[in-house]
């Protein structure tokens, strides 16, 4: 039994889980049970635990593709630009102003959005992975374009559609759970699949953990990179959509707008190291419903929901001290120094 | 012996940061001459004058940021920064407070958090832009602690500043303008006549050296943060005389602006080339374009785009100098 | 020579890290006035002893005399204030600032508070034109050749402290005219009666600077000699670790000369950055050395093949079918395999586990969706562990936890799980257990006779003679010689990377 547990530690999602259960179990004592309170209501499940799946599942998209992204040692900060630009196209083309001709089609409209995802990735990963500039500085570009862009697709307005098609994305339900939760398992199964049963994610640790020495085994490093900036503007577009589909509008102001941080704090939270290596997508699935919770917290204690901001300036802090080798060598430093003065006076 | 006295590549080549400012400047005369060509009211002092006064404090912002990036360092807390020393000092000043106490308060608060986010990036190695988010988040949050809503200011100091200004002839130059143009003056000494100054560009150049010659590496490293955050709390104070408002969501995505001004100015984001004068030609020329923008009755958001543009333009232009760089040390 | 002549002294250095012993009782001293040379293969102990001089490194025993008395650098700011400065070999300078500012940063003359730039000009103008430099003093180093920018350096440290001079390999990136340049300048300050230690891998240059020559071997001191009394051969023999004279007694019997099997690979003038116009072939079933000193082209040549350096011109030819090595992919799937010198940054992937590391290769070789499954990884992994003895608790242990000499094994087992044709192994037991490194060599000559084409690269003399049947010497970026069967000797070894038949003649006479 005791084995098993410690195995159970061994997992990346283990201490990520833990911290979601505790900010969970606070939640219910808090709300005095309410937190775990679901409603059937037309057959659709209603509650806080469900709020947060809901609520959650941009950031969990989006936690998919900026995993692989860390974990090679790199970043994404266009993700919330391209997430404006996706809604951008997706409702103009319901709307009409854009290709008429497409007739208002849903299934156009979405295909599209997503095509201009994955090319906002190609362009990050051509920055990235051919030209070789810094990570950050690459994808600052199109962070600062990307909003630009979705604003000239809408002409500056925020488009509101009407379209039952396109809510279905965000709010629709099937045997009872939303619609988002789907498209999360979706895009999690397939994206595991590819990882686990492919090379690739053999491929992207060793990146991570040692780029020269990747290159010397035969890895095309700079196509692999090329690829997972790819994959994560496509997840960004995606992204876009249940928002875009959850404002029934397109906002390019304020879509997204700083999820990029959230989404980088979700991976961390989930232990992939942000300098790069080892990385687990289950685990930054549950580092986004933790920072989707601490949000729902927040809300529940009846305080100002921005202060969730001051928590989450606190996990990175916390984060980031846990691994930083320094920071450990300091606290072993100060434990053996305490021992070593024991053992002297004893 | 001829071979090291004579060094002939050297004649072609223009330094890195003498290309982009060079083609800032020119791009800034050629937009303003195209602007006063097309539009009746364009070429004249007062146009250049109202850019200065929109954009004064994103010029001393930009001049604090300019020192991290010196070091090869980024500063995304720049923005929330503002948004707190805003919030803050409205928060105060309706308390009653004195408006030099408040300012001065302020002005310790957000050093202090510099200093933080210094220590995190030198003491712990922690990367730049992550102790930074959490400085951005962290300030975000407590604007919010102190108030969700926009609180103005009525101090008759802030009132005074946010009113007085320069008049010649029709253009007007409001006073906190002189302030951020004393700004760059102190950074641009700073950073070209003290031992400071010259450090950071050496820890910029070549982190490893700047060790081996004994350099201070590690307090000039978190004190370049300190500068970062003071500037940026002081261009709050700023932007607090411009609205005469605190609101705690003000200028989200900020930062950008700031660090594409300096990219823009010829600022290396790998460190050790850029100066302030560039930094301030990078916010020159930015606002001059949102003018040309406006006079052209276009969607604001083509700023946005072109700045993105001309920041690609500049930092493949920086890659290919560098590549060449490298090409030229191998050979 | 009196005591009284000598500027520095140590005396009974030592210095352990975790798992080596990096010097054993060293020692070694410098007068005023003299140009000593420090040699030594890799990890002879050369650059420890140079740390531990300019105080990069803390000794743990030993004394350091300057002048007659104690010093204790603990960084080298404080070597620099007892008169001890360095010029590595990367030019530790900063490229951004101006040649001026890189020789005053950090001791600015200041004038109203505020640094003093026409001062600093100005200074520095005049400190180079005694180093017979005229170039613009205000513009940024990273304008000037790297030649320049070893001057600058060479006389920030002059004016810094002008007791002791270290140069750190200063040579290596520079041309024929800049190091004459570089010499004429040494000897200048040697006749100021500044002391230079002279770290380099250039025998030529050795001698033709140097007054002394001090000889550190696997971290212990061989001896100091004046190196006019010093014949080159005998000078390549202490550093590689045998006399002269036991030479020719030493024989060939270890090593089987057996027939080359059939050509597999030729190359023909293989030029890159590193070496040039490199004529190579390699058979089935032999083991190839590539014999010289460091940076003659032999690990060049082998990076060359794997397609990680980019062949500027030659043609490779690989089982009578022509192939452009265009990147290490291609190297792999042409059947090529190769474990680099630096196993630490090229080798290991440290966070990954012993099977992971093991199944790389052989997974790039099948390509992306060809993905190996679990069980058949476990199996190669627990092949490969018992086949090459690798002690480790379990495949799933990180391969950075394992001792040096297993994780060189986890390496070889990547490269053999790939099948090759041809192996490569750049210094494959350095920094290895003695135990280890016999079976290694073991390994080599078993997977020659089952008929791979081994390629082997090692500064150990000993170790190719027992392995190599046909020997490649390789001598300033260029094929010196080549030695089969009988040939392959020591003293034949030890004539051509000493530099040619003058010398072997020399070395002759002498015997």
């Amino acid at each position: 039994m005791q084995s098993k547990l410690k195995k159970l530690t061994k997992y990346q999602f283990f201490w990520p889980l833990m911290v979601l259960l505790l900010i969970i179990l606070i939640n219910g004592i808090i709300s005095g049970g309410s937190f775990f309170q679901i409603n059937i209501v037309d057959g659709h499940l209603y509650g806080r635990l469900i709020d947060i799946l809901r609520n959650g599942s941009k950031l969990m998209i989006l936690a998919t593709g900026m995993t692989m992204v860390l974990a090679t040692g790199g970043t994404d900060i266009s993700v919330g630009s391209v997430m404006a630009i996706s809604g951008a196209i997706a409702c103009c083309i319901i709307d009409g102003r854009l290709l008429p001709s497409a007739g208002g089609s849903v299934a156009v409209a979405v295909t599209l959005a997503l095509l201009a995802g994955l090319a906002c990735g190609i362009w990050n990963g051509f920055l990235v992975a051919k030209v070789k500039i810094q990570p950050i500085v690459a994808t600052m570009i199109l962070m600062v374009a990307g909003r630009g862009i979705a604003q000239l697709v809408t002409q500056g307005k925020i488009v509101t559609i009407n379209s039952a098609g396109y809510y279905y994305i965000n709010g629709g339900y099937i045997l009872g759970l939303p619609f988002p939760l789907y498209i999360v398992a979706f895009v999690v199964l397939i994206t595991l699949l590819f990882v686990k049963k492919s090379a690739f994610g053999l491929f992207v640790e060793s990146i991570g953990c040692n780029s020269t020495a990747s290159k010397f085994t035969g890895i095309k490093v700079d196509n692999i990179k090329w690829a997972i900036y790819a994959f994560c503007g496509l997840m960004a577009a995606l992204a876009g959509l249940i928002e875009s589909a959850g404002i029934k509008a397109a906002d390019c102001n304020n879509c997204g707008l700083m999820i990029e941080l959230d989404g980088i704090l979700a991976v961390a939270i989930g232990g992939t190291s942000l300098a790069g290596g080892r990385f687990s997508i289950p685990a930054s699935l549950i580092g986004a419903l933790v920072v989707q919770s601490i949000t729902t917290t927040v809300l529940a204690l009846g305080i100002a929901p921005e202060i969730t901001s001051v928590f989450k300036a606190i996990v990175v802090v916390i984060i980031c001290l846990i691994q930083s080798k320094e920071f450990k060598e300091m606290l072993t430093k100060r434990f053996a120094g305490k021992k070593g003065k024991a053992v002297a006076q004893a | 012996m001829s071979t090291l006295s004579v060094e002939k590549k050297n004649n072609k080549k223009l330094s890195i940061t003498n290309i982009s400012l060079l083609i800032t400047i020119a791009l800034l005369v050629l937009t303003f001459v195209v602007g006063s060509l097309r539009y009746d009211k364009f070429g004249s002092l007062s146009t250049i004058f109202n850019v200065f006064n929109d954009n004064a404090y994103l010029m001393v912002v930009a001049v604090g940021v300019n020192f991290v990036l010196l070091t090869g360092g980024i500063d995304i807390s720049v923005a929330s920064t503002v948004a707190f020393t805003s919030v803050l000092t409205a928060f105060l000043l309706r308390a009653g407070w004195n408006p030099v106490l408040a300012i001065a308060l302020v002005l310790i608060i957000s050093m202090a958090v510099g200093a933080g986010m210094g220590v995190l990036i030198q003491c712990f190695k922690v990367q730049p832009f992550i102790a930074t988010l959490a400085g951005q988040f962290l300030l975000r949050g407590m604007c919010t602690v102190i108030t969700i809503d926009s609180i103005p200011i009525t101090d008759d100091f802030f009132m005074f500043m946010a009113l007085k200004k320069l008049t010649i002839g029709k253009a007007k130059l409001y006073y906190y303008v002189l302030v951020a143009l004393a700004i760059i003056a102190i950074a641009y000494y700073v950073l070209k006549f003290t031992k400071f100054g010259r450090n950071v560009y050496a820890i910029g150049g070549n982190e490893q050296s700047a060790l081996l010659m004994g350099l201070p590496v590690a307090r000039t490293k978190i004190l370049v943060y300190v500068i970062s955050s003071f500037c940026a709390s002081l261009g709050g104070l700023l932007f607090s005389f411009y609205t005469l408002a605190g609101y705690p969501l003000q200028n989200m995505g900020m930062e950008m602006d700031a660090i594409s001004s300096c990219v823009i100015g010829g600022t290396l984001l790998t460190g050790g080339v850029g100066n302030v004068i560039g930094s301030a030609f990078g916010v020159l020329i930015q606002g001059l374009i949102q003018t040309i923008v406006t006079y052209e009755n276009l969607n604001t958001w083509w700023t946005k785009v072109t700045i993105a543009a001309l920041l690609c333009i500049f930092i493949v232009i920086q890659r290919l100098l560098a590549i060449r760089a490298e090409k030229m040390k191998a050979k | 020579m009196s005591k009284e002549n000598a500027l520095v002294q140590m005396s009974h250095i030592s210095k352990r890290f975790p798992a080596v012993i990096a010097l054993n009782d060293v020692q070694f001293e410098l007068k005023r006035g003299e140009i000593h040379a420090l040699l030594g293969e890799n990890g002879a102990g050369k650059s420890t002893l140079i740390k531990v001089l300019t105080g990069v490194e803390i000794r743990d025993e030993g004394t350091v005399l300057m002048e007659g008395k104690e010093i204790f650098p603990h960084s080298p700011l404080e070597a620099q204030e007892v008169g001890i400065s360095t010029v590595y070999q990367e030019v530790n300078l900063c490229p951004n600032l101006s040649v001026a500012e890189n020789i005053y940063i950090g001791r600015e003359p200041r004038k109203a508070g505020h640094i003093d730039w026409k001062t600093i000009n100005k200074n520095a103008a005049e400190l180079l034109a005694r180093f017979d430099m005229n170039i613009d003093v205000t513009k940024t180093l990273d304008s000037y050749s790297v030649a320049v920018q070893q001057m600058v350096a060479i006389a920030r440290a002059v004016d810094i402290s002008a007791k002791v001079l270290i140069l750190d390999e200063p040579t290596s990136s520079l041309t024929a005219i800049e190091v004459q340049k570089l010499f004429d300048i040494m000897r200048r300050l040697r006749g100021e009666g500044m002391g230079i230690i002279f770290v380099t891998h250039f025998l030529d240059q050795v001698y033709e600077v140097s007054d002394t020559i001090t000889v550190l071997r696997n971290g212990e001191y061989v001896g100091t000699y004046a190196a006019a009394d010093l014949p080159r051969v005998e000078l390549v023999g202490k550093m590689i670790g045998k006399d002269y004279a036991e030479l020719d007694k030493s024989a060939k019997e270890n090593r089987a000369s057996k027939e080359a099997g059939e050509l597999w690979m030729s190359v023909r003038g293989a030029s890159t950055t590193g070496i040039a116009d490199v004529d190579l072939d390699i058979h089935k079933g032999e083991v190839l050395g590539f014999s010289g000193l460091l940076g003659s082209g032999r690990s060049e040549t082998a990076r060359l093949l794997f397609g990680i350096d980019h062949m500027e011109k030659g043609d490779v030819t690989i089982a009578g079918k022509k192939v452009e090595l265009k990147g290490t992919l291609t190297a792999i799937r042409s059947g090529i395999a190769f474990c680099p010198e630096n196993r630490k940054t090229e080798g290991i992937i440290g966070d990954l586990s012993i099977r992971e590391n093991i199944m790389l290769a052989l997974q790039t070789k099948r390509g992306l969706f060809r993905k190996l499954s679990r069980s058949e990884a476990e199996k190669l992994a627990d092949e490969y562990i018992k086949k090459l003895e690798i002690k480790t608790p379990s495949q799933d242990q990180l391969i950075k936890n394992l001792s040096g000499g297993n994780q060189q094994k986890v390496i070889l087992a990547r490269w053999l799980a790939t099948n090759p044709d041809l192996l490569m192994l750049d210094e494959p037991t350095r920094g290895i257990d003695i135990g280890t490194k016999a079976e290694i060599q073991k390994i080599v000559v078993q997977l020659a006779d089952e008929g791979m084409a081994v390629v082997f690269i090692s500064s150990e003399i000993d170790e190719m003679l027992r392995c190599c049947g046909r020997m490649v010497v390789l001598r300033d970026k260029k094929r010196a010689a080549e030695l089969t069967g009988n040939e392959i000797s020591e003293a034949t070894i030890m004539q051509y990377i000493a530099g040619g038949v003058e010398n072997a003649k020399q070395a002759e006479e002498v015997n």
